[in-house]
């Protein structure tokens, strides 16, 4: 029982922390632009796409590298030439936009790679369990922990202590006066933009090494990312990483006792944290 | 002022003659009855959200879940408890009202995104539930065994199942009470308050308007007939599946309400038909047709933001 | 019994202190203005008044009533109406139109579905009452967000008082605005004042206004109470002169 229970906490952990991650992304453009990106699922999934065609030619850790930043130019030249138009207007066409988008990326991806799943390679020594007693812990589910966690740092450093990094954080409270003071904004927006995009990219080459790629890959993962950034507190990153290792971890733990509840946990947990604190765990006063 | 009355009256005299005439008419030049059965119940779902969304100035991204809730409670109310269409539809309108009204309280504190985002997420909940819960909701493949029941009037009974044209007019006779009722609110002192919101939530305020208690009553009649139309649809079906609550629903009826004019009453109608049209025929084109469908979405936003009806009025004023 | 009473308020904002110890009394009928240097606080030594934000320390009593924590709907409930400096109106509406919706609101008619004859023609005439008062019934029909600046902020000030309060308060009433739109504006408030009775408070930074009409007149600076009196004991006052050439240097 103990060992169901941690192999289920630990997975809840490991889902948790893609949902943060792609929540993160979520939350970067959401807070600065007001967009929900819609797309972000799609995103992830292309990421994974490209690590898989790439494979051949530069394996497991080039994609792991190189289909992000793919993933992430990709999805600045969606901000410079779709998004960047609805800025400024009600958020209603952005939300419609991103939307749309979602839908040619599942189908389009549909399109190139065919509706079938298919099997994603990541290098044996990564596969192998480490301990025959605690059988889930393989190689790859570690890395993964690894990965995520080092993102995630890196994610703060970035806003932290690069002038990109501040600006963002600055555009996040005031985007007049960030203006004002001589920064390009549409700049700003596309570079936070393409960052977000990121770490879905990111996400997508972690999430096909486990799950294998299918074209719906992304859209059953979006939805848990709102949940973690509600839960966690509006316009709140640490609150969004917080949200999302709450959500996969609560979710795990009902895996072991009541599995057909494991999705729907979650929302439970969001309208608790709803009634409680309309502003979710780490979210300021007044920031909606 | 009197010729937009003026106006105003033929253009409604005109949607409701085409709305009778429809099971003569759309035969005539290629359609089929379903297909007008379709736009009628979408457009009323359209309609409910744009009760919110174009006369409140909320944005509900999740009313799939509520039209899903009233087709599972008309679709369930026939298959386990009575053998009854009309009961079904009540059932299924109250249902889904119900659920609005319960969620209503933790979400309408929230604005803009953070709305949408949260009644999204929100919905999500009853799609689980219907998906999960195979025993009774029949899980993926949907909720079956059981088909719309012959209406019984006491002196005469009408075969709504194989007439598709009295069935036709029962949906309408749901359609024209729904938008009965919200037209007749839109024009109360209760409607103008909710006009006031959407036009200025802080001025609405200072007015002594509790906007948050108004805004819960608009977003629980809103649910209420998308509701109506959820169950009309699991009726039209024969059927219901857990796609009904599923998010891209949601977005379904949005933009119908954008694309056909969120400021125009009759709008999401002319949406809902554009889009149900469109989708009819995409989808026995090609293989493809969610990316068209997507392509769709990102065209009505980048050049068609006011919509058919907004842009008409636009040409007619300038 | 004052209308108005402001008891020793103070706002923190963090480690700002936007408005320190300020207390304040008007009397029913009285026209009080508040002014002050850019910076003084009064913005927010309104807002605390209207409900717009709640004080750190201190009390405010209306009419006998606390309402230092009561929501700015309850707060128009009792008898408070407010406008805002940047002009808060429903544009996409007729002005008959904004005016119609507070009328119904002060009539309790908020969450009626129907309206019987009588209450009907009622407000009708409480419409066109306050379109003719505010001079605005030969725009009655217009969308207000198409009309100039002083009709705009008149429409406004209508709208606040068509709730039929017992204290208006005005938040720079004349900003932003010419010669001729300042004397309208200013022309209706004295109206109000005079015609109808009304209890106001105002903030405002044109002093001609302010001397114009104001019975008397409080003096803010950097979120102190500064002075206060009639306009010519004001003019006389030599802190405030310090205070606004101070500022002007």
């Amino acid at each position: 029982m103990t060992q169901l229970i941690l192999f289920n906490v630990f997975n809840g952990l490991i889902v948790g922390a893609f949902y943060a991650l792609m929540a993160l992304g979520l939350s970067l453009i959401l807070n600065l632009s007001g967009v929900i990106n819609f797309a972000h699922g799609g995103f992830l999934a292309i990421g994974g796409y490209i690590a898989f065609t790439l494979m051949p030619f530069i394996g497991f850790w080039g994609g792991l590298i190189v289909a992000p930043v793919l993933t992430a130019i990709l999805g600045i030249v969606v901000e410079r030439f779709l998004i960047r138009r609805l800025y400024g207007r009600d958020p209603l066409y952005s939300l419609l936009l991103t939307f749309g988008l979602a839908f040619i990326f599942e189908d389009g991806t549909r399109f190139i790679w065919g509706a079938q799943s298919l099997p994603f390679q990541v290098p044996g020594w990564l596969v192998t369990p480490l301990s025959t007693d605690y059988f889930f812990l393989t190689g790859y589910r570690l890395f993964m922990v690894l990965v995520v966690a080092s993102a995630v740092i890196g994610l703060f450093v970035i806003l932290g202590y690069t002038r990109l990094g501040i600006r963002i954080r600055a555009g996040t409270l005031d985007l007049e006066t960030v203006s004002v003071l001589g920064v390009n904004v549409r700049v700003l927006r596309s570079m936070n933009f393409g960052l977000g995009v990121y770490l879905a990219g990111l996400a997508g080459v972690l999430a096909v090494g486990q799950l294998g790629l299918q074209p719906t890959i992304g859209s059953s993962l979006i939805m848990p990312s709102f949940v973690a950034i509600i839960v966690g507190g509006l316009g709140s990153l640490p609150g969004t990483l917080l949200g999302g290792l709450l959500i996969g971890v609560a979710s795990g733990l009902t895996t072991v006792f009541f599995p057909s509840a494991s999705e729907a946990v979650i929302y439970v947990m969001m309208a608790v944290v709803l009634l409680v604190r309309p502003r979710g765990l780490l979210g300021e006063e007044g920031r909606f | 002022m009197t010729s937009v009355g003026f106006n105003k009256q033929s253009a409604n005299l005109l949607v409701w003659l085409l709305l009778l005439a429809m099971p003569f008419w759309l035969p005539a030049i290629g359609g089929y009855v379903e297909l007008g059965e379709r736009v009628v119940v979408l457009g009323l779902a359209a309609m409910a959200v744009n009760f919110l969304l174009g006369y409140t100035g909320v944005l509900s991204f999740g009313h799939a879940a509520y039209f899903g809730l009233g087709a599972y409670g008309a679709g369930m109310t026939i298959r386990y408890l009575v053998p009854s269409t009309g009961l079904g539809i009540l059932v299924g309108t109250l249902v889904g009202t119900l659920a609005g009204a319960i969620i209503g309280p933790l979400i309408i504190r929230l604005r803009g995104v953070y709305f949408a985002m949260v009644t999204i997420a929100f919905g999500q909940v009853f799609y689980f539930i219907a998906f999960r819960w195979n025993s009774v909701t029949g899980g993926d493949d949907g909720l079956n065994g059981w088909t719309r029941m012959p209406l019984n009037f006491g002196i005469t009974t009408v075969d709504i199942l194989h007439d598709t044209r009295a069935f036709y007019y029962l949906i309408l006779a749901v359609f024209a009470v729904s938008v009965g009722v919200m037209a007749w609110l839109l024009r109360s002192p209760f409607g103008r308050t909710l006009i006031a919101i959407r036009e200025n939530e802080r001025r609405a305020r200072f007015l002594g308007i509790p906007v948050d208690q108004h805004i819960w009553m608009s977003w629980v009649i809103s649910c209420c007939f998308a509701a109506a139309a959820g169950a009309l649809y699991a009726l039209l079906n024969n059927f219901v599946d857990p796609r009904a609550l599923y998010w891209t629903q949601s977005g379904d009826f949005v933009i119908m309400a954008v694309l056909g004019g969120m400021r125009s009453f009759w709008g999401p109608l002319i949406g809902a038909a554009v889009f149900v049209l469109l989708q009819d025929y995409l989808s026995s084109q090609t293989q493809n047709w969610m990316s068209f469908v997507g392509l769709f979405f990102v065209l009505v936003v980048l050049f068609f933001p006011r919509g058919i009806l907004g842009a008409v009025r636009r040409k007619v004023t300038s | 019994m004052s209308l108005l009473r402001v008891e020793s308020v103070s706002k923190h904002f963090g480690s700002l202190i936007a408005v320190n110890d300020v207390s304040m009394t008007v009397e029913h009928g009285e026209l009080r203005a508040i002014i002050g240097p850019n910076g003084a606080g009064k913005t927010t030594f309104f807002n605390l008044i209207t409900g717009f934000l709640t004080p750190t320390y201190g009390h405010i009593t209306f009419d006998g009533q606390d309402i230092t924590h009561l929501l700015p709907a309850r707060r128009v409930q009792l008898g408070m109406a407010r406008t805002f400096q940047v002009t808060e109106v429903f544009p996409e509406l007729s002005v008959r139109e904004n005016l119609r919706i507070p009328v119904e609101v002060a009539s309790g008619l908020r969450l009626r579905a129907w309206l019987s004859k009588a209450d009907d023609s009622r407000i009708r005439d409480r419409v066109s009452e306050l379109l003719d008062m505010g001079g605005l019934a030969d725009k009655a029909e217009r969308q207000v967000g198409e009309l100039s600046h002083g009709d705009q902020r008149a429409t406004e000030i209508m709208m606040a008082l068509a709730l039929k309060p017992r204290m208006l308060l005005l938040d720079e009433p004349t900003a932003g605005m010419g010669d001729q739109e300042t004397y309208e504006i200013t022309q209706l408030i004295r109206r109000l004042h005079k015609n109808a009775k009304l209890t106001i408070v105002l903030i405002e930074h044109d002093m001609r206004v302010v001397f114009h009409l104001a019975d008397r007149i409080m003096v803010l600076d950097q979120g102190k109470f500064l002075a206060e009196g009639t306009p010519p004991e004001i003019a006389a006052n030599k802190t405030v002169q310090t205070a606004y050439l101070g500022q002007a240097a």
